[in-house]
């Protein structure tokens, strides 16, 4: 075997806390819910407006019509005057209050201003330095409480963020804030994927001059090599119960899909095609893999059954499609469509077989679902520039996050976590 | 031409470390001098000291074909080394094929190789940004390798021969247009030290 001369590759470990994005959002879907976030009580004490970041998760759902409190200020329900709430149907006040030292506590309560109703009345406690986490689980309470759905705003995302020959695998709060490098390095990263606990992440680095793929523990940064074989080992996804992963190895052929346990052992190769098959992805149930082929000559979605055998083909739009990803219930399925020069994301239903273009920007590639299904994360492009960017579901209502610095690629939304 | 081939080495082997060559000039002269990369640091000194016995040794294995070389008129000399100062590849859309204008480099690196058993060629493929990341690595990938067919045709071993691939990332062109796509879909032969 050739041994390639590597110097240092410039690998760090960091975990450093990163400037704040900058957020956009647009659209709005049918049917909203109007609702207010009364700026909250007591927010000088934690100098952020935490009343704003619970409004901006609710908003980009595409589920909820924020309407300005217009400098009414009630903070309980008993400072409410109903007559002055018309058109509002739901109502979010709180109170902060300060505990011992750096010790916060927020009550909050959700009322329904039609019938005159209290929905929830709930206080919460954290230190001072976590109150954006405690905004996130307001709005995780107040989303579930209203759709009956489990909220996705205390969830985490993973990205790369490529900036002047460096580049970076990123763990961030589910709206983009809160940044932490996992990994430094002077070689590419790529297509990282979250174990189903959310305690680790698979993915792969150039760091030795070609693509091998890494598993790394987000809470003592330690990490392991999964596939270093010959060639190209890439294209990681983990199976539902965290047990073995999918991915892609060249050492045998042309770019092929394997399934390996978790600790590396028990490789088998799964699929025998004459052309590229990548970009594996389970299904919730654990049983088959979507992947993208172009045994059929251009590049396609393929569904395969686990142990092997025939793969179907399930995808037929003009273009080549990419990247494909199961909702969380495992009936429909996100891709990307290179058509006319322009990339865009598609959802596509298992037994109806009805597409949706959820965008048409031009940009934009790898999609996710939130681990409630209700929100697509992907890539997408700004002034020539990689951002993130979300789409509810039903393509109405759309999110862009700008990052200080940087190109933004590859992202991938974290499970939900216990 | 044998100080030519000890220079290339030379300069692959910086090549490799930052892998980020440029271009191969198309002059064949002085190929040799430009591609350090900016992440060679302080342990560069170890790994180019081996690289530079390693080099010699193939100065050596080169110079005892010296006679041989000296039978070949000046001209094809040149073509030659020009052919040999060009290490990169290109392909069109969705295409691993070796292309008729690329045959020629290929052959005299693949000749190179055969004439030099000691030598060893990592190739390295890549794809323009369109598609997604990992398909791109595939494509990359198939590049690569055909390229090490064609490589083994003109006399190259198998064993002389690794393939890798980085897909969309390194692009030699960054703007979003047909003329920078063009420039990516490439793969690049370089040379390394063997064991």
């Amino acid at each position: 075997m050739v041994r390639v001369v590597f110097l240092i590759f410039g690998i760090l470990f960091a975990l450093t806390a990163r400037a704040e994005l900058a957020i956009e959002i647009t659209g709005a879907g049918d049917n909203q819910t109007p609702i207010s976030v009364v700026r909250f009580a007591g927010d000088e004490l934690v100098s952020k407006n935490l009343a704003e970041v619970v409004a901006n998760d609710l908003k980009r759902t595409g589920l909820f019509k924020l309407i300005d409190a217009s400098g009414r200020v009630p903070h309980d329900a008993s400072e409410v005057r109903y007559p002055e709430w018309l058109g509002v149907e739901m109502l979010l006040l709180g109170r902060i209050n300060t505990d011992h030292g750096d010790e916060l506590s927020v009550s909050f309560t959700l009322l329904d201003a039609v019938r005159r109703s209290e929905l929830l009345h709930v206080t919460l406690s954290t230190n001072k330095t976590q109150m954006r986490a405690l905004a996130h689980q307001i709005a995780d309470r107040v989303y579930e409480r209203l759709t009956g759905a489990p909220g996705v705003f205390s969830t985490r995302i993973a990205y790369v963020n490529r900036h002047q020959g460096s580049y970076r695998l990123v763990v961030a709060d589910s709206d983009g804030y809160g940044e932490q490098d996992l990994l430094i390095s002077k070689e590419p990263i790529m297509s990282p994927a979250w174990s189903p606990d959310g305690s680790k992440i698979a993915y792969v680095s150039f760091e030795q001059h070609r693509a091998m793929v890494f598993i790394q523990t987000l809470s003592t940064k330690q990490r392991v090599l999964l596939a270093g074989f010959s060639g190209s080992n890439s294209a990681p996804a983990w199976s539902p119960d965290g047990k073995q992963l999918a991915l892609v190895l060249t050492r045998d052929d042309f770019s092929q899909l394997y399934l390996v346990n978790a600790d590396g052992s028990n490789l088998r190769r799964i699929t025998f095609s004459n052309a590229i098959d990548t970009e594996p992805t389970f299904a919730p149930d654990g049983q088959s893999l979507l992947f993208t082929s172009d045994r059929g000559g251009s590049p396609q979605i393929y569904r395969v059954a686990i142990d092997g055998g025939a793969a179907q083909r399930q995808t037929f739009e003009s273009g080549q499609a990419f990247s494909p990803r199961f909702s969380p219930d495992g009936k429909a399925f996100v891709y990307s469509l290179y058509s006319g020069g322009i990339f865009s994301i598609l959802v596509q239903d298992f037994e109806s077989k009805q597409v949706q273009f959820l965008t048409t920007n031009g940009r934009d590639r790898k999609p996710s679902f939130s681990p409630n299904g209700r929100l697509v994360l992907f890539a997408t492009e700004t002034m020539g520039r990689g951002i993130l960017a979300t789409v509810s579901i039903d393509g109405k209502v759309k999110q862009k996050m700008v990052a200080q610095g940087g190109e933004i690629r590859e992202p991938v939304w974290g499970p939900f976590v216990k | 031409m044998n100080k030519l081939i000890l220079g290339m080495i030379s300069a692959t082997l910086l090549a490799a470390c930052s892998s980020t060559a440029p271009k191969a000039p198309s002059a064949p002269a002085a190929s040799s001098s430009t591609s350090a990369g900016g992440d060679v640091g302080a342990s560069a000194t170890a790994a180019q000291i081996k690289a530079a016995e390693d080099a010699a040794k193939l100065q050596a294995a080169a110079d005892a074909q010296k006679d041989a070389q000296h039978s070949v008129d000046a001209a094809a000399t040149q073509s030659d080394a020009a052919r040999l100062a060009n290490r990169t590849v290109y392909f069109p859309t969705n295409v691993d094929t070796l292309q008729d204008a690329d045959k020629d480099v290929v052959m005299a690196h693949g000749t190179t190789l055969g004439k030099l058993p000691q030598a060893k060629v990592r190739v390295d493929g890549y794809a323009d940004e369109r598609g997604s990341s990992e398909f791109n690595l595939a494509l990359g990938q198939r590049r690569a390798k055909s390229t090490k067919q064609a490589l083994i045709l003109s006399g190259a071993k198998d064993a002389q021969i690794s393939t890798s691939s980085y897909g969309e990332e390194k692009p030699v062109a960054t703007g979003h247009d047909e003329a920078a796509w063009a420039q990516n879909r490439r793969a690049e032969i370089n040379y390394v030290v063997g064991q």
